[in-house]
């Protein structure tokens, strides 16, 4: 083990400064009386604007850093930049909500970017233990970030649920590093290539840790049969919550999984491929059959970030260079949207979020336009209409698929967003098409919350219309795979 | 010296008791002890691998593993507390107020 350099620090800039800013938004929490604590907030959001900054730096000084443990390359830069993008419209999201609902805050923005910090560390690793050890630090901050309406039943039991299920997952993840670690001896993903390429070990033992370490992963990224624990925890967290946790832990897992199996198993075999291949057409399939019969918008919500997922898993699939940037381009529209749409449907629902139903929205358009409009976008987005950043980035993905010859996943895939549409068009229906006064109407939008809608419509009309820029991006950061 | 073989086969044997109690069981306290268990037979594995390769990483790897695993029960049982504070049971069946 070498010992560390300042250059090394300078990898990771990013994960230092959101640290650092964490633990002074700790820190500071019990100076502060309590109808200043939205002060701790905006600190939170000056510490992801920083971070962000400071990426720009560690993007300059690319390579590996800490003895080959973390990498800093075009992927993790990537990566990380959809972290703070989701950090920072979650914080944007989630100071009026807080003060709304009398949460006690101020420890919340602490954990908002610790998670934050968990996510670019998997992201960002090149080393099964380092990977583990993100996966940990974000998993923890969000168990309690789901729990964190403390007298809220729901709130209790979403949280206890994806603590159970969270780290039941974990367990199977470590179990599947060790039996890496003991066949080859290295938990590097580098070396781990390099092992793998020579072809020595292929036997049983080596199948079983790959799909134990997939098993671990599918229920970070909720695909089916491991999404049990999704509809219920999306719908019990508080909605600003759901926001966080529907993208940040999923991008991460995802990046993690191209690590691993595009990266560290190099081709992976083809058991690792038809593993994938089917989780996407069940979790396709799954999830947006299960979203029509929904009437709890969050809940409808999880079943479609479920089928989202599955479109993801396309791009993973079809993998290489295009596959991965097809995969990087849907998550970049993926947390504009959904996070867009959760921080709306938390404070559509009223104090203390009673109205959650789609009936609820009904006649909504025709008292508050410019909000129904709002999500309007950002359904359209999600059904993948196109002019949408959510259309492109399924077509991407499915270019991706159909350059790789996986035509039936893409067949399958059209088909599901086909089916999609119905149930994103109930709640615009309810809201344009049908007569009614709407409880929702009456709510106030602050205009934290104003300027994190209009940073997402934006950015999915931006990614729908001139994708080039953010195209190139996603391919710079998909080149240069362990 | 123990053979590599059996202390694996005891890795395995611990590993399916926790996933199985994780499924089969009803109280909250005996779940959660189940993932403690999954998580130490993940250690088990990591000793033996170390010892069995000659390499100090595995038991590296342990100390981390101990860890991330206290600061997840302390969480845990936090939200155990939260938990029982509001619903007054410890059954994992009473947990399904969410259902359609």
């Amino acid at each position: 083990m070498t010992l560390f350099r300042t250059a090394d620090l300078v990898r990771i800039y990013p994960e230092l400064l959101l640290t650092g800013f964490g633990i002074l938004v700790m820190i500071l929490d019990p100076f502060l009386p309590k109808e200043r604590k939205t002060l701790l907030g905006w600190l939170a959001l000056v510490g992801v604007l920083a971070a962000g900054g400071s990426a720009v730096r560690t993007s300059l000084a690319g390579g590996l850093a800490f003895g080959g443990s973390v990498a800093a390359d075009g992927f993790s830069v990537y990566f990380i930049y959809i972290f703070l993008l989701v950090a920072g419209l979650t914080l944007l999201g989630s100071m009026a909500y807080l003060e709304r609902d009398h949460i006690p805050h101020g420890e919340f923005y602490a954990l908002v970017l610790l998670g934050t910090v968990g996510m670019c560390f998997m992201a960002a690793s090149t080393e099964l233990i380092m990977i583990f050890i993100g996966l940990e630090i974000s998993s923890i901050s969000t168990y309690i970030l789901a729990g964190f309406k403390r007298r809220d039943r729901f709130s209790n039991e979403a949280s206890f649920k994806y603590f159970l299920l969270g780290s039941f997952a974990t367990a199977f993840f470590l179990y599947g590093i060790a039996f890496v670690y003991g066949l080859t001896g290295t938990t590097n993903l580098m070396t781990l290539s390099q092992y793998m390429a020579r072809g020595a070990h292929w036997s049983a033992l080596a199948r079983v840790a790959m799909i134990l370490m997939f098993v671990g992963l599918a229920f970070k990224l909720s695909t089916v049969p491991f999404q049990i624990w999704t509809p219920d925890v999306y719908q019990g967290a508080p909605a600003p919550v759901t926001a966080f946790l529907s993208v940040g832990p999923k991008a991460a897992a995802f990046a993690v999984l191209i690590r691993i199996f595009l990266g560290g198993f190099g081709s992976g075999g083809s058991i690792s491929f038809w593993v994938i291949w089917l989780s996407a057409v069940l979790t396709m399939c799954l999830g947006n059959l299960a979203a029509i019969w929904q009437s709890n918008v969050k809940r409808l919500l999880a079943y479609s970030s479920i089928a989202h997922a599955g479109y993801v898993l396309v791009g993973v699939a079809a993998g290489g260079v295009e596959g991965t940037a097809a995969v990087l381009y849907y998550l970049t529209a993926y947390a504009l949207m959904n996070v867009g749409a959760f921080i709306l449907i938390a404070y559509l629902a009223g104090p203390g979020e009673r109205w959650t139903n789609v009936d609820d929205y009904t006649g909504l358009a025709y008292e508050r336009p410019g909000v129904a409009a709002c999500l309007t976008v950002i359904l359209l987005s999600l059904a993948g209409i196109p002019t949408t950043a959510g259309f492109l980035g399924k077509f991407y993905i499915f270019r991706a698929a159909i350059h790789s010859n996986l035509i039936a996943l893409t067949i399958v895939g059209v088909l599901n967003s086909v089916v999609s549409v119905y149930y994103y068009f109930r709640i615009i229906i309810a809201m344009y098409m049908r007569e009614g006064k709407s409880q929702a109407a009456q709510v106030t939008l602050p205009w934290p919350v104003k300027a994190a809608l209009a940073i997402s419509v934006f950015g999915i009309f931006y990614l729908g219309i001139l994708p080039n820029w953010f195209v190139g991006l996603a391919r710079v950061g998909a080149s240069p795979l362990p | 010296m123990i053979p590599l073989s059996h202390v694996l086969t005891l890795s395995v044997i611990l590993f399916v008791i926790g996933a199985a109690g994780f499924v089969l069981r009803r109280n909250i306290i005996t779940v959660f002890m189940c993932i403690e268990l999954m998580l130490n037979a993940a250690n088990l594995a990591f000793i033996a691998f170390s010892r069995y390769l000659g390499t100090l990483d595995g038991q590296l790897f342990v100390f981390f593993v101990i860890v991330v695993a206290a600061a997840e029960a302390a969480v845990g049982l936090a939200i155990i507390i939260a938990l029982y504070r509001n619903r007054e049971t410890l059954n994992i069946e009473d947990l399904d107020s969410m259902k359609l």
